[in-house]
């Protein structure tokens, strides 16, 4: 098991180099100038002194070797530069945001696998009726519905019941506060987001549940099962339900790693000050270093999801040994 | 007092280096400028007053020397004296930066020479020529006075850390603070009225106008479309005010007039004679910031043409069926009729993206057939700079109303950095120089209408829309807060206060 981590970790070194050149190249040949979209971009007029004084601060005179050299230095030995942006360490940036995104993704997966997991076996369990119809058609509106827009709603839904209750409109606050800081204060800023990406979350890994089970059901084992008398309950808990967790775990895995970096609308409609928006935020500034950062810590994060997910797979599944 | 910023955290804190709107909005209640515009009277784009100094000085010298005597008494936030020489060092900084540092408004302030303190309560400002455009460009808003001791010892250490000596205080009461507090040694008795603030950065519009609807925040400064002002209003009704004034920001039509057709004169005269203002101005302020019909120079100011004079310009007749015709003359003369294009814009809904749709609209009443090309800021100044265009939608967005220095932005590359036009023309760069500096008002006007003439009629450089609107919508309780022609004015908020 161990042998297969470190193997697995070690092959993880590849695919972080090739990342790294890959986004490398492609910020590269994105049209622009982070110097002029900071100078210029308030529509003032920008002296050539002064665009010449930034691209030297920035290091952006030096051949692209040089830079990419630099680069892969900094990111073996842990340094990830100065955002060219703000002139903030990445880590700094990176580190201020990535409490919010992951509370967030914590909750959304709560929040999704709650509600999945059971509507997704009750689904399976009564293939076919009115039951299983109404999940199904929550799940395909979940899918259907974008997460901004639940957002929007969700929050002028709040601001309409509180005027129609209270009198004036009430929404939850805007300004972040970290949960060791003021947890209730936290709470009400990220529960409408975790809900409205919940959902969305909920709802595939809802259908995948559901043909997961469908499919497990129809075994041999669970046939068996039921031939020899075992109590439906524990043929659904024991037998069923964790042979067909494998395919909801990798989804649950993906989906979470997804959530790190990928809300990006969502985090703007609920002011969030996430990594979602910061990835947004440093390619349309053009901060090179920035966005080389936030590539590689995604791509680190999916590395490690499949690993875990891996690991996961052999816990459910006794029969999956690693070579 | 919470208010919104309508955008993500600016690149620095530093004043003196940015250029936008979000690093003033976080930070001018923090610091104290050596003039300001009247806050009581922020509309006006001459009506300028003292923050640092005693009295508005009268020149010297012919009119190239400006002594000013700064305010006794005056403390940083850290508590030591604030001296003519901070505020010399600051303006030297913003004048003739030391190496290795950015000025952002460098471009703005060519007249001036040299700026000395020759003692703790006088600054002297030496101009290289005498031109009205000087106390306008004094009066710039971020234009902050940093203390001399750290600008010298460390160059970018305000880019990220304030430490001013305006109405609040850049020292937290408690290190976990968000909030920022009144200080209370401000010089000018009485205020601040606020205890403190909290800005808070939401660059989506639908958050900003939810936070006034549920009262988190008070209001936003930049300004809002009439989509928003209209929805406040009929949710909240007086709960809310409403302040308007036209805005110092413009958009452009410019052609590229290294690329054919552009080079001819005939087809960018086309080009602004399709195009009704008249008609499109108050049809567009509906449903964009856009509102009211001018030449080169900001409508409010005394230099702007009137509407007798600008009707005289191509593109503001008021006989739209007879300026196409001729429009579709002008192209079958140039043998460009039915011509095809692409419109270059930036990525911004308000108001670019409604103006090129009005346009590329009225431009095929004459039979031309633009599409639009929408690129995100940095691609967008890419395709300008590289002169990878045919016609764009331009912007000229400045702080303070300086209609001398606000017109350059027509002046060739090689004198103004930013046209990007790709014409050299020396009679517009003559006509510029004549105008800057001539002192006698009267005069500098007759001046300025021949080079508005000359750079939109003879020469057809750029196609003027509709100058912008600025609509700010507050809370009512929120008082002493007076609208300007800027989203950069007027900010430092001592004179604001709550009636609740």
């Amino acid at each position: 098991m161990y042998r297969y981590i470190l193997n697995r970790l070690l092959l993880s070194i590849p695919t972080l180099i090739g990342a790294a050149a890959l986004v490398f190249i492609l910020m590269r040949l994105i049209p622009g100038d982070i110097c002029m979209v900071r100078l210029g971009g308030s529509g003032g007029s920008v002296s050539a002194s002064a665009l010449a004084n930034c691209h030297a601060q920035l290091g952006l005179e030096r051949s692209l070797p040089l830079q990419f050299l630099d680069f892969i230095v900094g990111f073996a030995s842990g340094d990830f530069g100065i955002s060219m942006w703000s002139g903030k360490p990445v880590i700094q940036e990176i580190a201020t945001r990535i409490p919010v995104s992951l509370e967030i993704a914590i909750l959304a997966t709560l929040v999704a696998v709650a509600i999945a997991i059971p509507l997704g076996t009750i689904s399976a369990l009564k293939q076919n009726s009115w039951l299983d119809h109404i999940v199904r058609t929550v799940a395909i509106a979940g899918i259907a519905t974008p997460s901004f827009w639940l957002g929007i709603m969700s929050i002028l839904i709040v601001l309409d019941v509180s005027h129609v209750l209270f009198g004036a409109p009430w929404m939850p606050p805007i300004d972040y506060v970290p949960l060791w800081e003021d947890p209730l204060h936290n709470l009400s800023i990220v529960i409408l987001p975790a809900i409205t990406i919940g959902y969305r979350y909920s709802a595939v890994t809802m259908r995948m549940t559901r043909s997961a089970m469908l499919e497990v059901l129809r075994e041999d084992y669970i046939r068996t099962a039921r031939a020899k008398g075992l109590l439906e309950q524990l043929i659904v808990n024991r037998h069923a339900l964790k042979n067909a967790m494998l395919p909801v775990v990798t989804l649950v895995g993906i989906e979470f790693a997804f959530l790190i970096g990928g809300l990006v609308v969502t985090e703007q409609v609920f002011n969030l000050n996430g990594i979602g928006r910061l990835f947004v935020l440093a390619v349309q500034n053009q901060d090179y270093t920035l966005t080389q950062a936030l590539v590689m810590l995604t791509v680190a994060i999916f590395v490690v999801t499949n690993l875990v997910v891996d690991v996961l797979y052999a816990w459910l599944d006794p029969r999956i040994r690693f070579g | 007092m919470t208010y919104m910023i309508p955008a993500d955290a600016p690149p620095s804190l530093d004043g003196h280096k940015e250029n936008t709107f979000a690093t003033l909005h976080a930070t001018a209640p923090f610091y104290s400028t050596l003039i300001s515009i009247n806050p009581d009277n922020p509309s006006s784009s001459t009506d300028f007053v003292c923050d640092l100094c005693t009295e508005m000085p009268k020149p010297t010298d012919d009119g190239k020397t400006y002594t000013f005597k700064i305010r006794k008494g005056v403390k940083f936030h850290d508590g030591t004296p604030l001296t003519a020489a901070d505020v010399a060092a600051s303006w030297q900084r913003i004048v003739h930066p030391p190496k290795g540092v950015s000025s952002a408004r460098e471009a703005y302030m060519i007249m001036v020479d040299t700026v000395t303190s020759p003692d703790p309560e006088t600054v002297v400002f030496k101009l290289k020529f005498v031109t009205g455009a000087f106390l306008p460009a004094l009066a710039d808003p971020f234009a902050y006075i940093y203390k001399k001791d750290i600008v010298e010892k460390d160059p970018s250490w305000y880019e990220k850390n304030v430490l001013g000596s305006g109405p609040s205080s850049s020292r937290p009461t408690r290190p976990a603070s968000r909030s920022r507090v009144r200080n209370p040694d401000y010089y000018h008795e009485g205020k601040p009225y606020l205890d403190g603030f909290t800005a808070i950065f939401a660059a989506k519009q639908s958050v900003r106008v939810d936070a006034i609807r549920a009262d988190r925040a008070v209001t936003e400064f930049r300004g809002m479309p009439p989509s928003a002002r209209d929805e406040l209003v009929k949710e909240l009704g007086d709960k809310v005010t409403v302040q308007t004034s036209d805005w110092n920001c413009v958009n452009l039509l410019t052609p590229n007039q290294k690329k054919k057709p552009f080079d001819d004169v005939r087809v960018r005269r086309a080009l602004a004679l399709a195009i009704d203002p008249w008609k499109g101005a108050p049809a567009l302020s509906k449903i964009a910031t856009v509102h009211t019909v001018g030449g080169l120079v900001f409508p409010g100011s005394p230099l702007a043409a009137t509407k007798e004079e600008l009707q005289k310009i191509v593109g503001f007749g008021t006989d739209i069926e007879k300026s196409r015709a001729e429009a579709r003359k002008l192209l079958k003369e140039a043998g460009a009729e039915g011509l095809k294009f692409e419109l270059t814009n930036r990525n911004v809904d308000q108001p670019y993206k409604f103006i090129a749709t009005w346009a590329i609209d009225e431009w095929s009443k004459i039979g031309l057939k633009v599409t639009q090309r929408v690129l995100p800021t940095g691609p967008f100044y890419e395709a300008l700079r590289g002169g990878a265009f045919e016609v764009a939608v331009e912007f000229n967005c400045q702080n303070m109303v300086n209609p001398l220095l606000d017109v350059a932005k027509v002046l060739p590359r090689s004198v103004y950095p930013e046209n990007y036009g790709g014409y050299e023309d020396q009679k517009l760069i003559d006509l510029y120089n004549t105008m800057l500096h001539e002192p006698d008002p009267a005069k500098q006007r007759e001046k300025m209408r021949a080079f508005e003439t000359y750079a939109l009629d003879t020469q057809v450089d750029t196609i003027m829309t509709p100058w912008w609107s600025r609509i700010i919508v507050h809370r009512s309780y929120m008082k002493g807060w007076k609208i300007s022609p800027s989203h950069y004015l007027n900010l430092n908020l001592a004179n604001v206060w709550l009636d609740k």
